[in-house]
């Protein structure tokens, strides 16, 4: 994925940089708005990391504002250090796809990234999702593994679809609390971990091969093989 | 008051409020004063002058009258008895013929200065030696006859003098009075603001005890000094709060930094190896982001003490957010071995923000689950009452005494039961902050043995309620 990082703070861009081209990305870095601009306006990017406030007289809202003016539907994520409600709806409505605040874990950020991209590519109706022999009816709201019927309770479900859409991705346990709960806050309670146990029950226990994989200090992962 | 104040102790005379009340006061008392002056002369001196007039005027024409009935000698007559029926001898008649020889009279010619076609005036006859003042009305008969008639008005005259004397002695002491009225005034007022304005730059100074003077008159300085009496109580109520979270803030917050560095100092000096490092720094890490929790949840708690977000209200369906709160808490629940039991009244509905309750209803979960023994029970309830949601989360640990229960809901506050378990301090203070830009409350009690947190908002009554649609869940997926 070829990514543009817009990002003044040195520490935070070498940090971000670094960490997304391990990860196996192609990264640009603007470390001003103008700058920033310039790049997300001339080039392709299959996702832009942005921050609120950039030298360089255009700010992250304005970069994104007249980049979506522009019909340019790049998926970008703001990084910024204001972390107020209000904050976030600016950034929302400015036309940014996700919000994090600083400070952040790296894991986090990357696990957003990537499902930004994969979401920007889904935007046909898809009413199948399939992950080796996990197969998901989103009409008749059915589950199958091996050809065999999965009873699971509405909540499992959209755990499991969420999972399944990001299948080959981390997602973390504050993505799965806002796409599926659509919470915003972080319980003090490991409550996301004991929803993807009860899943695992029911989709992983009885079959040889683990699907439901946890990743370690960042989330679980669906997929065939160990990540 | 000293002379060392600022402009508002010792003001330019003209630039003083007081002053320009004391003015203001002054030149009302006078303009009273000489309006009841103007009304006593209206109703002594020009009362006397009207009935001199009518009586003049009376006087003539019944003269007018007599002629034209009896004729001259009539006329004559008439004069003669008038002048000796006059007691008081203040009355003037003079009848002449043509030639002004007089016929009848008490004077003993015309006045030869008075315009022979005037009616109405003013003379100055000579009687008895003295120079007399006289209102006299002249006209004629037919047949070249002269008639005037006067009275001495001179009594008159002296009663005005009286009065204007009187007048500019009451005019002389409206002046004091209210010279003297207008600096008790300007003085009261500034007293009163000298009291207000030392009270402020003593607090400007920092000393928040300094309160302004009320005189228990129950007027409206006192009502001026009891408004901002409140407003100090507040201002330092706040200040207070301040200072004990910025005490809070320094020793809560010192702790896991400290510790974070100990950490990380430790694992520079003795690490062995890598893996040795990264734990340490992980566990670091870990600490730090303890501390940025704080953070995080003290910036939500003042956010929403500030109000904001009322603006971001809209109708919540709280028995829809409940309901899915008790199914994500239930399974932890579950795998602690604590039973959960639920009991959620249909389309409860409020106005509000719906992220904010159910991360207040979220820690009043988290809470009854860390204190919650293994077997142990947590309920949520939620009901309907006198046009208000109640939410009640119940749990049976240990609870909070009653003692410490009206300081719970204070930021970083930890009771003792509290104080051997992790957590910041800060679960409750959001939910009562919650609750109160709800317009609504907190209410900690006792569920025997346990806590029972109960959350009073104001609800959306059932009447006007759209009819109930499934609550549509957003989807993450494209």
């Amino acid at each position: 994925m070829r990514i543009l990082v817009v990002e003044d703070d040195k520490d935070v861009a070498s940090f971000v940089v670094k960490g997304l081209r391990e990860a196996g990305h192609v990264v640009e870095h603007a470390n001003n708005g103008r700058d920033g601009l310039f790049l997300a306006a001339t080039e392709n990017f299959d996702a832009i990391v942005l921050d609120r406030m950039l030298p360089g007289g255009v700010d992250g809202l304005r970069i994104l504002e007249t980049l979506r003016a522009q019909n340019n539907h790049t998926p970008a994520l703001f990084l910024s250090a204001l972390a107020q409600v209000d904050d976030k709806v600016k950034g929302l409505k400015a036309g940014g796809d996700d919000y994090m605040t600083k400070p952040f874990a790296f894991a986090e950020l990357l696990a957003r990234v990537e499902a930004l991209t994969r979401r920007g590519k889904s935007d046909a109706p898809v009413t199948k999702l399939q992950v080796a022999d996990l197969e998901m009816d989103l009409l008749s709201r059915t589950v199958r593994r091996a050809g065999q019927k999965i009873d699971l309770q509405p909540r499992e479900f959209r755990l499991l679809e969420f999972l399944m859409r990001h299948s080959g991705q981390v997602v973390t346990r504050t993505m799965l609390l806002e796409g599926v709960w659509d919470y915003h806050f972080d319980p003090q309670t490991n409550v996301i971990d004991v929803h993807v146990s009860r899943l695992r029950q029911k989709v992983d226990k009885p079959f040889p091969a683990s699907l439901i994989h946890t990743v370690r200090n960042a989330g679980y992962m669906l997929q065939l093989e160990e990540p | 008051m000293s002379g060392s104040g600022p402009r508002l102790l010792r003001p330019r005379f003209f630039r003083s409020a007081g002053f320009r009340f004391g003015l203001f006061y002054a030149g009302l008392f006078s303009l009273s004063a000489a309006a009841l002056a103007g009304f006593l002369w209206w109703s002594t001196a020009g009362l006397l002058q009207r009935q001199t007039t009518d009586s003049l005027g009376q006087d003539g024409d019944s003269l007018v009258e007599i002629y034209f009935q009896a004729g001259l000698p009539g006329v004559v007559a008439a004069i003669k008895d008038r002048i000796a029926g006059n007691v008081d001898d203040d009355s003037l008649y003079i009848l002449t013929d043509p030639n002004m020889k007089v016929l009848a009279g008490n004077v003993n010619a015309w006045p030869p200065e008075w315009p022979m076609d005037q009616e109405w005036g003013r003379l100055q006859v000579q009687r008895d030696g003295l120079n007399v003042d006289v209102q006299v009305r002249a006209f004629d008969l037919p047949g070249g006859l002269h008639v005037m008639v006067g009275r001495d008005v001179s009594v008159r005259q002296q009663l005005g003098r009286l009065m204007e004397e009187a007048l500019l002695w009451a005019a002389a002491i409206a002046i004091v009075l209210g010279t003297v009225g207008a600096l008790v005034v300007r003085g009261v007022f500034r007293s009163t603001i000298a009291d207000v304005a030392a009270t402020a730059r003593a607090i400007g100074g920092g000393d928040l005890t300094r309160r302004v003077h009320v005189y228990g008159q129950d007027d409206e300085f006192d009502l001026l000094a009891m408004t901002i009496n409140d407003m100090l109580d507040r201002i330092g109520h706040l200040m207070e709060g301040v200072k004990q979270v910025s005490n809070a803030i320094a020793h809560d917050l010192r702790t896991p930094i400290a510790r974070a560095r100990t950490r990380l100092e430790d694992a520079a000096i003795h690490a062995k190896d890598e893996a040795d490092l990264r734990a340490a720094v992980e566990r670091a890490m870990a600490d730090l982001d303890g501390v940025v929790g704080v953070f995080q949840a003290l910036l939500r708690i003042s956010e929403i003490e500030a109000g904001a977000r009322r603006s971001h209200f809209a109708d919540v369906d709280l028995s829809e957010v409940l309901n899915s709160l008790a199914e994500l808490y239930e399974a932890v629940a579950e795998e602690r071995g604590i039973a959960m039991s639920a009991d959620i009244a249909e389309n409860l509905h409020l106005m509000g923000d719906r992220d904010m309750l159910q991360q207040a209803v979220a820690n009043l979960l988290d809470n009854a689950l860390k204190f919650s023994p293994a077997g142990g029970k947590i309920g949520i309830r939620a009901w309907r009452e006198a046009g208000q949601a109640g939410i009640e989360i119940s749990d049976n640990g240990p609870g909070i005494p009653e003692a410490e229960r009206a300081r719970a809901t204070e930021r970083f506050f930890r009771g003792e039961t509290a104080r051997s378990t992790p957590g910041s301090g800060l679960g409750l203070a959001l939910v009562q902050a919650v609750a109160q830009l709800h317009g609504g409350d907190v209410v900690l009690g006792d569920a025997m043995p346990g806590l029972r947190a109960t959350l009073m908002l104001p609800a959306i009554s059932e009447a006007i309620l759209p009819p109930s649609s499934p609550a549509l869940l957003r989807s993450e997926a494209a």
